[in-house]
């Protein structure tokens, strides 16, 4: 997915006239959204937990760099050796390096968003090494050579009779059938094998705890369990925003996820990584690796107002009732995070040149904001991604600053602060653009857009400030 | 009027898409006000809210025009009111957040503190308003300010519950935004196209003789796309409806002759 080949106004027109995409994703969000719903059905309850979340994230975040300093030291007492990546591109050499060392020509890799934001499967290939997703979704998309549309359920734009079709044609020796468990136990039959023979297990990271250095995953498959406990080498990809203080911070903020991601009060596997196996234990891995990417995030940690965004705990509940995403599925964001916390983040991890198009990709209704567990303003965050498509370029902490700016534009907006501010002004233009097109505003400009879909408004007779002055209401 | 009309001051904001497109709303929201003993004035400075520079990334403009409206009601303590939940917002709430750490904050908090949306202002002045007009089958859209911003929906449903000819239906997918997001409309207009025929549907599935919000932009977006589509909606901003309820000029018409004619410009 090379970002100056995005075209994002091709992507939306091909999203908006596939009536799959449509159906799919309108049924699936609709599942999520009430189980979400049935989940917090205590208001108060809710807000007071969303508040915690908030809390918790946010005092983390204020003592970010402290934290992870505390991390490294925890988690290399428990013997997780720990790496740190600036760019995408040092943490998949890191990961190679590893694999490399064992000799491993196979990963397993449970669910990881930062392993797609890092393209890590494409390198892995074109260096000889073969990764294999284990997350049903993942395994999915993953055989329609095709990324994922959700945060969570990366398979959500397909349907039973998709996968059906996909398993037969790509699996080997298996014959067509739309039954949801027959399905999952094809999966199984395959996974199970690359379990068992594979040297090196890959997953990402829900939290990362300070205090005691341990890494938690919270899943539903029991893949997660698999990918870091059969191999012989665990290694753990995070976000640098995953840490938080203390151990018992995690059970708010899981109740938060679990239930705005699916409406579960608790995920079926809750995996607490300690540290390797220990010399008289029988299980687990001989050697974890945790990989701390930093992509942009300490820049974002940088900007005031910005950095609420690493708040995020990728539970896609912003994405599950946006109104946009739900009608153009997440491939049409051609970025690995879509949605409305994709269009604030993905901008300032690409840059506003490239993706900046993205925040405008929102009505700013503020269904996202109202779902969000950790409250993150998402509208405030998107119109301020605008107002740095659109500033002068120099200062600011965005990449990319002033990539949309036109002077035309700029120039129309001046115009606009001009007339707005000199209402009598404003008056004469309209009775004079209601005499000149006869009421109907003209299709030109912006107004052509808008009538594509809709008849042109009218302008009044009369505008409400001469009504007022004619009909004796006070206006002084 | 039911209540003891409290009598004082009050300040209509009147919004630019009233001010051109839909004056009768503007004015209905005028004569109620009256009608329940408010002394109404329409400071003639006033214009837009700035809202849509401020959605479309020139906070610098927003604020030129956010500070020519404080200006505008500036000198009085009377409650400034909105018909419209997403300006009311904008002036209620994002106007601080537009002023964060400049000389103007203050000023500026003491204006937004005195925004009321139309809705609520009226549903606490006269909860209950006399009704003249016919039985009719109203269909309620929140604009998503209205919804989340002023919190101002219920108060709204609350007004028109209590009317007894009136029996008010509501949308399947009420939460969901009609794709309107101001320049939104013209900036993405796929999406926004694909939002608003959603929408149309829905409130075409309500089976109502008219639409009702608090909302000129979604009014205007809902009806015209209705309009485009062939399948005309019968649409009224809140304070003209109830405005012609209590003063007796409801129309008797039955709401199929009316239907062909989308209700903006009139
Ligand atoms: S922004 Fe909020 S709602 Fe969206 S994924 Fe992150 S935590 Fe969840």
């Amino acid at each position: 997915m090379a970002a100056d080949s995005f075209d994002f106004p091709a992507a939306l027109a091909k999203a908006l006239a596939d009536p799959q995409i449509a159906g799919n994703f309108k049924s699936a969000l609709g599942g999520l959204r009430g189980k979400r719903l049935a989940l917090f059905a205590d208001p108060a309850e809710l807000a007071r937990l969303r508040a915690t979340g908030k809390a918790l994230k946010g005092r983390t975040l204020s003592r970010l760099p402290e934290l992870l300093v505390q991390l490294e030291a925890n988690c290399t007492r428990n013997g997780i050796r720990v790496h740190w990546a600036e760019t995408t591109e040092e943490a998949n050499r890191i990961v190679l390096s590893i694999l490399r060392a064992h000799g491993a020509d196979t990963v397993v890799k449970g669910k990881s968003m930062v392993s797609e934001e890092m393209g890590l499967n494409h390198f892995l290939e074109e260096h000889g090494v073969t990764p294999v997703e284990t997350d049903l979704g993942e395994f999915i998309i993953q055989l329609a050579h095709q990324p994922p549309s959700h945060i969570t359920a990366p398979a959500l734009h397909m349907n039973r009779k998709q996968v059906a079709e996909l398993f037969s044609k790509c699996i080997p020796d298996t014959p067509y059938t739309e039954d949801v468990l027959e399905l999952n136990a094809i999966a199984r039959r395959v996974l199970r094998e690359k379990f068992r023979t594979a040297k090196a297990g890959l997953s990402g990271v829900n939290f990362a705890v300070a205090e005691t250095g341990s890494l938690v995953l919270v899943e539903n498959e029991g893949n997660g369990r698999m990918s870091t406990h059969c191999p012989d080498v665990h290694i753990a990809l995070m976000g640098l925003e995953k840490v938080v203080e203390k151990l018992e911070h995690l059970p708010p903020l899981m109740r938060l996820l679990t239930g705005s991601a699916t409406g579960q009060l608790l995920s079926t596997y809750v995996n607490v990584v300690s540290g390797p196996r220990g010399p008289h234990e029988l299980d687990g891995p001989r050697e974890v690796h945790l990989v701390i990417l930093d992509n942009g995030r300490s820049n974002m940690f940088q900007d005031a107002e910005l950095s609420g965004s690493l708040r995020c705990i990728r539970c896609g509940a912003c994405l599950n009732n946006c109104p946009v995403y739900s009608r153009l599925g997440g491939h049409a964001y051609g970025s690995v995070y879509p949605g409305p916390i994709g269009s604030v983040i993905t901008p300032q991890m690409e840059g506003l040149d490239a993706k900046g198009d993205l925040s405008f990709a929102s009505s700013l209704c503020g269904a996202c904001e109202e779902v969000c567990p950790v409250m993150i303003p998402l509208a405030r965050h998107l119109r301020r991604i605008r107002s740095e498509c659109e500033a002068a370029p120099g200062q600011g902490l965005v990449r990319g600053r002033g990539a949309k700016r036109c002077a035309v534009k700029t120039l129309g907006w001046r115009l606009w602060a001009f007339v707005e501010r000199r209402p009598w002004l404003r008056e004469r233009l309209l009775a004079l653009a209601a005499r000149l097109t006869g009421r109907w505003t003209p299709a030109v400009g912006p107004l052509a857009a808008w009538s594509q879909a809709r008849t042109l408004p009218k302008l009044a007779r009369k505008s409400l400030r001469q009504r007022v002055r004619e009909e004796g209401v006070r206006h002084g | 009027m039911n209540r003891p009309s409290p009598a004082g001051k009050v300040l209509l904001f009147g919004t630019c898409l009233a001010d051109a497109v839909f004056p009768d709303a503007g004015m209905a929201s005028i004569r109620l006000l009256e009608n329940c003993g408010f002394q109404v004035a329409y400071p003639l400075e006033q214009g837009c809210c700035g809202q849509p520079a401020y959605n479309s990334g020139f906070p610098d403009e927003a604020r030129a025009v956010a500070l020519a409206q404080v200006k505008a009601f500036a000198g009085s303590d009377a409650p400034v009111v909105v018909p419209s939940g997403s300006c009311a917002g904008m002036l209620r709430h994002h106007y601080p957040a537009l002023f964060e750490g400049r000389p103007e904050l203050f000023e500026v908090l003491a204006f937004s503190a005195r925004v009321r949306e139309f809705c609520e202002f009226l549903a606490e002045a006269a909860p209950t308003l006399p009704d003249s007009g016919p039985p009719v089958r109203a269909v309620w859209h929140s604009s998503c300010h209205a919804l989340r911003e002023t919190g101002s929906t219920p108060a709204a449903k609350a007004l028109l519950r209590a009317l007894p000819g009136v029996e008010l239906v509501e949308l399947a997918r009420e939460w969901e935004c009609c794709g309107f997001g101001g320049t939104f409309s013209v900036k993405r207009p796929e999406i926004s196209a694909a939002m608003v025929r959603d929408k149309v549907e829905d409130v075409l599935a309500a089976r109502a003789d008219v639409l009702l919000t608090a909302d000129c932009g979604c009014l205007l977006n809902i009806t015209s796309a209705a309009q485009r589509m062939g399948r005309p909606v019968r649409g009224m901003h809140v304070a003209e409806f109830l405005w012609e309820r209590v003063s007796g000029t409801a129309s008797t018409q039955q709401p199929a002759t009316r239907a062909g004619e989308a209700n903006h410009g009139r």
